[in-house]
């Protein structure tokens, strides 16, 4: 089920008391989610993700705009008539009910010509815990079992009654993380497997990097970018975004582009052709420094990371905005005695981002936005 | 018996003496009081022992009342009290607005004294001289004719004792049962609704199962509180709660011990016993109920 968010706002009034006045957690939302794609919401804390993803669900209003799954506008539908399966947070598992029980429960709720005989519910119940592997633990309570299981309990209830559209709330952030690679995965074996259009939100960028199809990267209630993964952290389009993406994040620098050429401090340390003169920030991906003899690009070296197949240089420069730079190379490409490293740039790892908007400057001068 | 272990015994010393001495001696005492007959406590004689107390105050007609009493005001003021509170709990959870304020006015009644509330209830209940009372304007307004709430028939005296006992411990009850509700994950009622359940059913299958912890707390405290009521009848039908029809199972033991007709500890302690045998019946009971439906560990 395709789904499209348009104009989507949401103003909480009297949210902020210091300031007295409205928070807007959600601004202007305007976007089109493919059909039976894993979509990864992603930003920092408060950025507004929950609140689109409640949105999405029907357990908060919109202040403005749409919402439609496919031709079928949901805006004003409460959230079962939607046809959404949600898992939260906490999973939200009924303690007081067995785990065969939480997953009926949404069968239980079925009116008319859609009620189910109690064998039914039980079959497809079966068939959600099948699913998601959990159908040896029917019998059980939610205390009986761990946070892993506990997961795919909810996962199972969202699914069992064949949503539209699955919504996971920070699916992996109450687990620890060896299981979390493995829900991860099992995550995107079950949506591959059900083809459920499916949308979860995270603060953990490696995590959205890592199984969507396409990340939506918010920041403070505002859409910032929307691609596929690799696409967004190849081509940002404003500081916050390239900020966002990657780890180790990206090294930023105060430049200056004078005659086609990127000045980090005195050195110039790349060709920007057709890029007007002007003050920038430099952001350099760490795998964008290759250590060359006659490289242009001198910081002070500050120590040497082994970490097996690559290895971190961590060294310092002035005009960079964080204390360190960290540059990702091969490891048969540095010795560990040199006193002083000298870095030629890939110009694909490096982008440069207006002073005073943060916008991407392109090549050839022109900015987005 | 290791230093640990001795140091525990230690700090539990002090209650021990103290229960020992105000509580396990007494009841022990009680006991022996309830089965010496003929006691005379004058000079703390008595003739045998044997079970007459009992008999006795079985078939005392004064006895036989305070138990009917006793018994109509716990069937109906436990369930009443409590459905009532749950029913206010839920109003004041789902509130925003004023809900600091409407929890105070329910509060009130807690922090009020027993006989101050009695006079309230005279007030509104009492026939004298110079008025009918308030609940008999509201009475006359509709067209009904004087009821004496007071000093009138049984039903009327029991009907206003079942409404001052209801509304006394409602205000315990609702603080209870607001914490209690409000401490249930809103998460658990956001997953039910996502799951298309309906009001009723969210409160029948999330609401009342989470909660049901307190709510059997408050029925078993509610049971032996009432068994034991004896203050708040004397607040609005005076101290001769016998010559009202009145009498509850403790004001029956206070008055054989000191009452006009007092004086005979051993009826007393037989009537205690009594008592204490029908509370510790029904928490038993109440307790196995509860086992068999336990849910939450």
């Amino acid at each position: 089920m395709k789904i499209v968010l348009q104009h989507l706002t949401k103003i909480y009034p009297n949210r902020n008391k210091k300031v007295g006045g409205e928070v807007v957690a959600v601004n202007d939302f305007d976007f089109e989610i493919p059909d039976g794609k894993l979509i990864g919401l992603l930003g920092p804390s408060g950025c507004g993700k929950s609140t689109t993803l409640n949105m999405i669900c029907g357990l908060e209003k919109p202040t403005r705009g749409r919402i439609f799954f496919g031709d079928d506008d949901v805006t004003e539908l409460p959230p079962e008539n939607r046809g959404v399966g949600m898992v939260f947070q906490s999973y939200a598992l009924y303690p007081h009910l067995t785990v065969r029980q939480n997953i009926t429960f949404p069968l239980e709720n079925l009116k008319g010509a859609e009620k189910l005989t109690k064998a039914q519910m039980n079959e497809k119940a079966l068939e959600a815990a099948r699913l998601v592997q959990i159908d040896q633990l029917m019998d059980r309570r939610p205390s009986e079992l761990s946070g892993g299981q506990q997961q795919r309990v909810a996962i199972a209830r969202a699914l069992v009654n064949r949503p539209r559209v699955l919504l996971l709330d920070e699916p992996l952030s109450n687990l620890d993380a060896r299981l979390r690679l493995q829900t991860r995965e099992e995550i995107r074996r079950i949506q591959t497997e059900t083809g459920i259009t499916t949308i979860f939100v995270t603060h953990d960028q490696e995590e959205a990097m890592s199984i969507s199809d396409q990340i939506v990267v918010m920041s403070a209630g505002v859409l910032q970018q929307m691609g596929p993964p690799q696409e967004v952290y190849d081509d940002p389009v404003n500081l916050f975004t390239a900020r966002f993406l990657g780890t180790p994040a990206i090294n930023v620098f105060q430049g200056t582009v004078r005659n086609e050429q990127l000045y980090i401090g005195e050195a110039a340390v790349l060709a920007v052709p057709g890029t007007a003169d002007q003050e920038v920030f430099a952001g350099i991906r760490p795998e964008g420094f290759v250590i060359s003899d006659d490289g242009p690009f001198v910081p002070e070296l500050i120590r040497v990371e082994v970490m097996g197949r690559d290895t971190s240089v961590v060294c310092s420069h002035p005009a960079c905005t964080t204390q360190t730079i960290r540059a990702i190379v091969p490891s048969d490409s540095v010795s560990h005695d040199a006193e002083i490293i000298r870095f030629a740039l890939k110009p694909a790892k490096v982008h440069l981002f207006a002073k005073d908007t943060g916008l991407r400057i392109r090549t050839g001068g022109k900015q987005d936005g | 018996m290791d230093r640990e272990e001795r140091k525990a015994w230690l700090y539990l010393l002090p209650a021990m003496i103290f229960l020992g001495i105000f509580m396990v001696y007494p009841l022990f005492d009680v006991m022996v009081y309830s089965v010496e007959e003929g006691y005379n406590s004058a000079s703390q004689t008595f003739r045998g022992v044997g079970l007459y107390n009992y008999a006795y105050v079985l078939r005392d007609p004064y006895f036989l009342q305070a138990l009917k009493n006793t018994f109509i005001l716990v069937i109906i003021t436990v369930p009443v009290s409590t459905g009532i509170a749950l029913l206010i709990s839920v109003g004041l959870n789902s509130i925003t607005r004023l809900k600091e304020l409407f929890q105070t006015i329910f509060f009130l009644p807690y922090v009020t004294n027993t006989l101050a509330v009695g006079l309230v209830f005279m007030i509104l209940f009492k026939k004298t001289p110079y008025s009918d009372g308030f609940v008999n304007l509201i009475i006359h307004f509709f067209g009904g004719s004087t009821v004496d709430f007071i000093e009138g028939p049984y039903w009327a005296k029991m009907f206003v004792m079942c409404f001052y006992t209801v509304w006394v411990v409602l205000p315990f009850k609702i603080l209870i049962l607001t914490s209690a509700l409000a401490s249930v994950d809103p998460d658990l009622y956001k997953a039910a609704r996502v799951d298309g359940a309906s009001k009723g059913r969210i409160f029948r299958k999330i609401t009342l199962p989470m909660i049901s912890p307190m709510i059997f707390y408050l029925v078993i405290t509610g049971f032996i509180g009432a068994f034991k009521a004896y203050a708040d009848e004397v607040a609005i039908f005076g101290t001769n709660l016998n010559a009202a029809g009145m009498n509850t199972i403790v004001g029956f033991v206070y008055d054989m011990l000191y009452g006009d007709s007092g004086g005979y500890p051993s009826y007393a302690a037989a009537a205690a016993l009594i008592l204490f045998v029908i509370v510790l019946t029904i928490t038993v009971i109440n307790l196995l109920v509860r086992r068999k439906n336990s849910v939450i560990s």
